[in-house]
């Protein structure tokens, strides 16, 4: 099993007609994904190398029975994306746009726990999921993640995480999913939702976690890790040294305060069991080495 | 992006919410110009994207010109906390019977706008929170609702203020909440507000940063851009679009990604070196963004040595291998470089750098290996 994504998982790719959104959308499909719609405003009736395109979400699902949509809108439209994907009735969005302002994100985080509670969004500024073999929504290279289990990875970077696929990979031990929860300042979907879901899914056996300065987010997850998983958690955390005030390249990774620091984060991991990494190579490692003992 | 005190006011004053007439000096006689047509007595603020500019020497009353002249001399140029200040507020004096304090963010961990108002102001709210909690009342906002007037008087009455301030604070904390939610703020914070004497509320001081992200809705944002508090280098990679943060170490980084180049950043630590920089150039890598990249890391003169630590996802290694190559034919590099280059098509990728290395262009398998190598290069 994976969680939030598996074969079955039929997908509408909001922006599929513009140039980053019919790239990964057909990379998508050429690893297995269901790719079964776009949607443009005023090119409904065409196609996209086959992917017939939608005025919008509602009649995409109408149509294909799409599940999940996956947005690919420049970040003024990203707002407007996310409600036309809720109320067109996908249960699971996937926003990868990145530089959608703060306001907008807490708006329309709070606006779906209102009014669509059973839908998840994953994003924005995030690479995507995959779930390796099964489907792939986003901007993963699918061929680093080797497929199978057990282990489930979670992460707040990018490359980052295909850092982890790949060492993964190398050491010929698979994953059920990967999700890349985003950087930014209200990701829609917490490490808490993912480490419930990896605790709850049978294949998943043990979780990677990647964390990053900013936010009390790893906090959080560590208090949860601590009272609420029994599977073994290895992880790593960037940005150790650095400085204060000044955002690393996310717009949520930035120490103001005193508060969000790498140690802190670290401290409150260890104190939960985890198996914290000096640096992602050596995380790859630990994890390795959790598998091997199971 | 931060707003120095003078522009968060009028910031501010576009809601309506009222500040003190000012104008902004660069050089001692625009100082004195100002206070003549303002009329004494002045303060006479140093502008810093800072704090603790009052405990620096930075904030001084003058009474009347002659003091002006002296204060302005003494703070323009003064070096608070690395920050050298440029300009000075010159603003009428206000009498203070009390101070509070009033700001907006947002509680990434609530998920919701976090507003604190305390009767304790002038002081860091930090402070505050440490010595006396209780002083500070919260409200967390859903961005859906809003702030109504019902229940910022609910939040004002929580916070013990004085009857003759209540209906200034409110007027002021509900035009705080508009300047913060229209103006896509990511900090509003009036550090002190202030009840005068005759018994109105007035905002005192101004700490603004503003979200970046959405200069779409706001073109007029863009002014701000040439006061933010950036570097040279900062400056410089800004101006080609580049993700970048000066350090002040020997070892330039180059990694695609902002979690691999913080990461590459410590591990350069770990193995007892000192970034010069943290600079991620994004997923793509391609010889464009290289070769700009390149160039900013090369124009500091601090640089020993360069670590490009690039992970291939969907972009080929033989793509950022001949992206590379190509960079560095378009700049002229002094210090010797350092590649890892890992992931989708790295031997592939290598295949392509091998035959250029040299002892200005090597290569290592790893992280950790490349990042002990441009270390020893550097010391």
């Amino acid at each position: 099993m994976s969680i939030f994504v598996d074969e079955n998982t039929k997908v509408v790719y909001q922006g599929l007609t513009g140039s980053q959104g019919s790239y990964y959308g057909l990379l998508n499909r050429d690893y297995g994904t269901q790719v079964v719609a776009g949607t443009h405003p005023t090119k409904a009736g065409t196609d996209v190398d086959g992917v017939p395109i939608f005025a919008n979400v509602a009649e995409a699902v109408e149509a294909t029975g799409a599940t999940a949509s996956c947005i690919f809108i420049p970040a003024p439209g990203v707002r407007g994306a996310v409600a036309e994907a809720a109320q067109g009735g996908v249960k699971f969005i996937v926003a990868i746009t990145e530089g959608v302002p703060a306001h907008d994100e807490i708006y329309f985080y709070n606006a779906l726990k209102r009014d669509y509670p059973d839908v998840l969004l994953l994003g924005p500024n995030c690479p995507g999921i995959i779930s390796p073999g099964r489907c792939n929504i986003g901007i993963t290279a699918g061929h680093i993640a080797k497929p199978g289990g057990p282990v489930g990875i979670v992460s707040r970077s990018g490359t980052l995480t295909y850092q982890a696929l790949y060492e993964l990979k190398q050491k010929d031990v698979g994953v059920t999913t990967c999700v890349g929860i985003g950087g930014d300042p209200v990701p829609g979907t917490s490490f808490i939702d993912c480490l419930r879901a990896f605790q709850d899914d049978p294949e998943t056996l043990a979780v990677m976690m990647i964390g990053e300065i900013g936010g009390s987010a790893e906090e959080e997850a560590a208090e949860f890790i601590k009272n609420h998983m029994t599977k073994p958690v290895a992880g790593y955390i960037a940005g150790v040294t650095a400085p204060p005030g000044k955002k690393m390249g996310h717009a949520g990774a930035i120490v103001s305060g005193g508060r969000g620091t790498a140690a802190a984060k670290i401290e409150a991991l260890t104190d939960a069991g985890v198996r914290v990494g000096q640096n992602p190579t050596e995380a790859g490692e630990l994890m390795a080495d959790i598998v091997a003992g199971l | 992006m931060d707003l120095f005190e003078y522009q968060g006011k009028e910031f501010f004053a576009e809601y309506g919410m009222p500040v003190s007439a000012g104008e902004i000096a660069f050089t001692v006689p625009e100082a004195v110009a100002a206070a003549e047509r303002l009329g004494t007595p002045v303060m006479v603020k140093a502008q810093v994207h800072t704090g603790g500019r009052g405990k620096a020497g930075g904030v001084k009353f003058a009474a009347d010109i002659d003091a002006v002249r002296q204060h302005a001399g003494n703070i323009l140029g003064l070096d608070i906390k690395g920050h050298i200040v440029g300009r000075v507020w010159i603003e009428k004096a206000s009498d203070i019977a009390e101070e509070y304090y009033a700001s907006f963010t947002l509680d990434r961990s609530a998920k919701k706008h976090l507003g604190m108002l305390s009767v304790e102001g002038g002081v860091e709210i930090e402070t505050v929170a440490e010595t006396n909690p209780d002083a500070i009342a919260k409200i967390w906002i859903d961005p859906i609702d809003g702030l109504s007037e019902a229940t910022c008087r609910d939040w004002v009455a929580a916070a013990k203020l004085p009857e003759p301030a209540v209906e200034g604070t409110v007027e002021v904390l509900l035009k705080l909440y508009r300047a913060y939610s229209e103006g896509d703020a990511d900090l509003v914070e009036i550090n002190p507000l202030i009840l005068t004497p005759e018994g109105s509320v007035h905002v005192l001081d101004a700490k603004v940063t503003l979200d970046g992200n959405s200069e779409f809705r706001h073109p007029d944002y863009s002014q701000y851009d040439a006061t933010q508090s950036r570097d040279e280098r900062e400056q410089a990679a800004h101006a080609k679009g580049l993700q970048y943060v000066g350090l002040d170490g020997s070892v330039g980084v180059i990694a695609n990604g902002a979690g691999l180049a913080m990461s590459t950043v410590d591990v350069v630590n770990q193995v007892g070196g000192n970034p010069a920089n943290f600079l991620d150039i994004g997923g793509g890598a391609n010889a464009d963004v290289m070769a700009g990249a390149l160039e900013v890391i090369n124009n500091d003169p601090a640089v020993k040595a360069i670590f490009i630590n690039i992970f291939g996802g969907i972009t080929r290694g033989e793509e950022i291998a001949s992206g590379i190559l190509e960079a560095m034919k378009r700049v002229e590099i002094d210090s010797p470089i350092v590649i890892r280059l890992d992931g989708t098509n790295a031997n592939q990728g290598r295949a392509i750098l091998e035959p250029h290395l040299t002892d200005k262009l090597m290569m290592q398998p790893t992280m950790l290996d490349a990042a002990r190598r441009v270390v020893e290069l550097a010391s």
